[in-house]
């Protein structure tokens, strides 16, 4: 007698890719705008990327629906946060939250695969990297998502530190100026395009600073 | 009111038909210091007098936001405020969640109103002792109530609870048929005046009281101390028509109040928003 399997799944993949690439003073979050399932798509036009706090922005791939419960829990999470304590969530307090309340549904989890981008206390960028359930470390460049095994490759090239040898780690952040940053994610969106099938259509990309949140779009291939 | 024989428990009737305990918890209402409330077509403001307990110490805070399109003012027991403030604050972020949608402020004010009532048909709970001023807009327009140790709740053009109020009461009865058409400017105008009545010759500064606004496109917060200074020093200056003898002297009290109100400024504790 085997065992019963279930005939049908709770999750989803909804595809798309995400990065974030944090700077000495600005931090770039961007995701594709792609929502599929199976071999379709669903739509063209679907943000993933979501503002948490006054500075920190989060894109997440995986299963939307995930996804945007995630998201509204946070939203709710931060207001109680700013009745009580009077003023916003810092990003790695934020980044904290994300890991908990992750964590929270150990057993059955958010299929959210997300990267939490913004500026840090003192100004600087960070960028925090999540698996599933949680498990996050700050970085200084991430790749989330369908296209990531593409993508994390290329920005490992760019940015990590040439010599392995370096101990510690090298600051978590990356050398490049703002343009250069958002320059790199523009290539990295249209190369992992040509060969993800699930990333394509238009690319978002938000860019955190000093002077407040700008918002970006770029064409990609809609094959 | 006096002692008697039927006051020791909420859950004990009197001859009479009366609760005392719930009239006792409304006497606490009452002793707290004022707060007003005043509503047009577009705009509510609510504007309290802050008392401190000594120079040394910071003021109680009176005024509470309790969601983009809600806030309110308490008098009384302050403690209770803030348990109270937490609940519906807790209550129009589950709204929000579900229904994607701001909580109107009539199904808020009926849920607190609920809650307060329990307390009154509980053996082992006492009323809150505390009377809130709510003030909130939603899809049906601009909206002023006040809500109750009692578990009642009423809906106002404008109102003054706790010690002192009816002298704000007066004012505002002369002029309220007036304050649905008003701008949010003479709103605010009368909100101070309502204030200073209250005070009974105390000089109005923005360091004793505290005013905050919700409109239409304009999310429930409270004014800061230099805006309201500056209100009030414009308004001092065109002086009532009760009392133009007193204006050189009014001048001199606004200069030195102005003074006051800057140095008081370092002093207030960080805590208000």
């Amino acid at each position: 007698m085997t065992k019963q399997q279930a005939n049908w799944s709770p999750y989803d993949n909804n595809g798309g890719s995400c990065v974030a690439i944090a700077g000495a003073d600005y931090c770039v979050i961007a995701a594709d705008t792609r929502m599929s399932t199976g071999y379709s798509i669903l739509t063209r036009e679907y943000s993933k990327i979501c503002k948490l706090a006054e500075k920190s922005v989060m894109a997440s791939s995986g299963f939307q629906a995930d996804v945007k419960a995630l998201q509204k829990h946070l939203a709710a999470r931060h207001l109680i946060y700013q009745h009580q304590h009077n003023k916003h969530m810092s990003c790695p307090a934020m980044a904290q939250l994300l890991s908990n309340t992750l964590y929270y549904k150990r057993f059955f989890p958010y299929y959210a695969f997300n990267v939490l981008g913004g500026l840090d206390s003192e100004g600087k960028g960070c960028v925090y990297t999540y698996d599933a359930v949680g498990s996050y470390e700050r970085v200084g460049y991430s790749a989330q998502g369908s296209g990531s095994t593409l993508i994390m490759p290329f920005l490992d090239n760019q940015l990590k530190s040439p010599s392995p040898l370096l101990l510690p780690a090298q600051d978590a952040v990356t050398p490049l100026s703002e343009l250069e940053a958002v320059d790199l994610i523009k290539t990295v969106f249209a190369s992992a395009t040509e060969r993800d099938i699930y990333t394509g259509d238009k690319l978002e990309i938000v860019v955190l600073n000093a002077d407040g949140i700008r918002r970006e779009y770029m064409e990609l291939r809609k094959d | 009111m006096f002692r008697n024989q039927y006051d020791t428990d909420v859950t004990t009737w009197s001859p009479a038909g009366r609760l005392f305990q719930v009239e006792y918890a409304m006497e606490a209402v009452k002793q707290g210091s004022a707060a007003i409330g005043l509503r047009s077509r577009a705009h509510v403001v609510l504007a309290c007098v802050n008392k401190a307990n000594s120079e040394l110490s910071s003021h109680q805070k009176k005024i509470f936001k309790v969601d983009d399109h809600i806030g309110l003012a308490i008098a009384g027991l302050t403690a209770d405020g803030r348990v109270l403030s937490r609940y519906m604050r807790s209550e129009c972020i589950n709204y929000s969640f579900t229904y994607e949608s701001p909580l109107p402020v009539g199904r808020l004010v009926v849920q607190l109103a609920d809650k307060a009532q329990v307390c009154t048909q509980r053996s082992w709970k006492r009323p809150y002792g505390v009377g809130l001023l709510v003030a909130g807009l939603d899809e049906s327009g601009a909206h002023l109530y006040y809500n109750c140790p009692s578990g009642n709740y009423f809906e106002y053009q404008a109102f003054a609870i706790g010690s002192r109020s009816q002298a704000a009461k007066t004012y505002l009865e002369r002029r309220f048929e007036n304050f649905t058409d008003s701008s949010r400017e003479d709103l605010i105008k009368d909100a101070l005046i309502a204030v200073r009545e209250t005070l009974q010759g105390e000089t109005l500064k923005s360091s004793i009281c505290t005013i905050a606004v919700v409109g239409i496109g304009e999310a429930f917060h409270t004014l800061d101390q230099e805006t309201v200074q500056q209100l009030i020093d414009a308004f001092e200056i065109v002086a009532e028509p009760e009392a133009p003898a007193a204006e050189p002297d009014a001048a001199a009290e606004q200069g030195e109040g102005a003074d006051q109100g800057a140095a008081a400024d370092q002093g207030v504790a960080p805590m208000d928003i």
